[in-house]
């Protein structure tokens, strides 16, 4: 194993570190956003509403993330979407991780006791009152620990954006080895990397459903 | 029709969930101030009729009427959610499972739809907590969570926070039905205490001394009809309908 290669070329993987943790932020930012809307659709009282949110569920989970950014990418300024990768990779991942995130958000509301609702309403809470006041604090502390799930996934699927030639980790373990004829090396780095991003991200998952946890 | 005005009336209320007929058009009148036991076999229909009355489980058909308003009146979407609203204000409900709020402390248990409902400030929403909770024997869990709690100290806490709405009427679904035996008698204590501040309630259980001895009226039900009605006395001791009879000799028989 070629250490001293590694120790020259690693302050560049770093700076490639840094736009997969960008990725992964603003990707978890819009999966939320997605996901909230899409969860807020799928208990909707109105048809339509429940229809368009499971639709976008079926559609983004029964496709690879893979096809739905090459659609975006390289299909997408045929029908007048111009993105640059980067911009692509954050829509591209943060509407598709937005699928299962509906479905961790909307498990989370719909997991609370219909006999919370109940005593809200009996107490004169209106719908929405009774939602924030009493369904949502509980929904949040169960959904913790199954959106981190989802983040965890969501970083590692960061990946895939290294196929639209965003110069993040993967990417540039690839193009390291173009110049250097050493995958091992190269890959090892670039993983040992996710590594450390996917522990810090957990670790912060945990304190916040400790910190959140009903005593 | 009678025109006298009842506190409570119930004018053949009719509920169905698909083919099964849960009511079979009932009618049943309470006045200010009394307490009224319902008793049946599970499934006869007693919790349905009494969720009917705050509408958490609207009739199919019928009339629910509380001090002179109709409380199911048909009324726009909009409209109607803010008169159930204001209606629910007015009837504390106490649940088989407690449903107190596991995320909030017993306090805030007690003072959340006060707080949000009447707009009270904080001082005196803590008044309003310390006195509810004072009345329950409850004060010295104010800060505690519900988890903290045993059975009959959540179901006190749960009378206090419908208490702290200062309802006109108070409903009770099977109260005690989900304690430990050791646990129920400090929950009919603070019912009988609440009888004694000449409360309004009507009281669904399968408790038949505690319904003896604090109701003025007992209603028998079975397959979504009232059976027999009349004072505990008749009821218990001396009941006219066969099927009334049955219905205690089994419950004395499951009980011993």
């Amino acid at each position: 194993m070629d250490v001293d290669l590694m120790m020259r070329v690693y302050p560049f993987f770093l700076k490639a570190a840094w736009v997969t943790i960008q990725l992964s932020i603003l990707t978890t930012i819009l999966g939320l956003a997605c996901g909230a809307l899409g969860a807020a659709a799928r208990l909707s009282r109105f048809a339509f509403l429940r229809f368009l949110g499971a639709a976008y569920v079926s559609v983004i989970r029964g496709t690879p993330a893979l096809i739905q950014l090459f659609i975006l990418y390289f299909g997408g300024p045929q029908i007048g979407i111009q993105l640059d990768a980067f911009e692509a990779g954050v829509i591209g991942l943060g509407v598709n991780i937005g699928a299962y995130m509906t479905e961790t958000i909307r498990g989370s509301i719909i997991a609370i006791d219909k006999g919370q609702r109940e005593a809200a309403r009996t107490l004169g809470l209106s719908k929405v009152q009774a939602f924030r006041k009493v369904t949502l604090p509980q929904a949040f502390r169960l959904m913790i620990r199954p959106l981190g799930v989802n983040i965890n996934a969501l970083i590692k699927g960061t990946a895939l954006v290294a196929a639209i030639s965003v110069v993040e980790l993967t990417y540039t373990a690839q193009r390291y080895i173009g110049s250097t004829y050493k995958p091992f090396e190269m890959f090892l780095l670039s993983g040992v990397l996710y590594m450390i991003i996917i522990y810090g991200t957990g670790r912060v998952i945990t304190w916040l459903d400790r910190k959140a946890r009903i005593v | 029709m009678t025109e006298e005005k009842h506190f409570v009336e119930i004018r053949h209320a009719k509920k169905s969930f698909g083919t099964l007929e849960v009511l079979k058009d009932i009618n049943l009148t309470v006045e200010r101030g009394q307490i009224v036991g319902i008793i049946g076999s599970s499934g006869s229909g007693k919790s349905t009729l009494l969720r009917a009355i705050n509408d958490l489980d609207p009739l199919s058909g019928g009339e629910v009427w509380l001090d002179g308003v109709q409380v199911n009146k048909s009324l726009p979407h909009r409209q109607y959610e803010k008169h159930i609203n204001a209606m629910r204000q007015q009837v504390g409900m106490v649940f088989q499972h407690f449903n107190l709020f596991p995320h909030l402390t017993v306090r805030d248990n007690v003072t959340m739809a006060p707080k949000l409902l009447k707009g009270i400030s904080n001082d005196e929403a803590e008044t309003l907590a310390r006195e509810q909770l004072e009345h329950v024997g409850m004060l010295e869990k104010i800060d505690a969570f519900p988890s903290q709690l045993s059975g009959g100290q959540k179901q006190r806490v749960a009378i206090a926070r419908a208490l702290a709405m200062k309802p006109k009427l108070m409903l009770f679904d099977e109260a005690t039905s989900a304690l430990d035996p050791e646990l129920v008698e400090e929950v009919n204590q603070v019912m009988k205490k609440l009888a004694e501040e000449h409360m309004t309630m009507i009281i669904v259980t399968h408790e038949m001394d505690f319904a003896a001895s604090v109701c003025d009226r007992v209603l028998f039900m079975e397959k979504g009809v009232v059976v027999e009605e009349g004072p505990p006395e008749v009821i218990f001791k001396n009941p006219e309908k066969q099927r009334t009879r049955e219905f205690l000799r089994k419950h004395i028989e499951g009980a011993a």
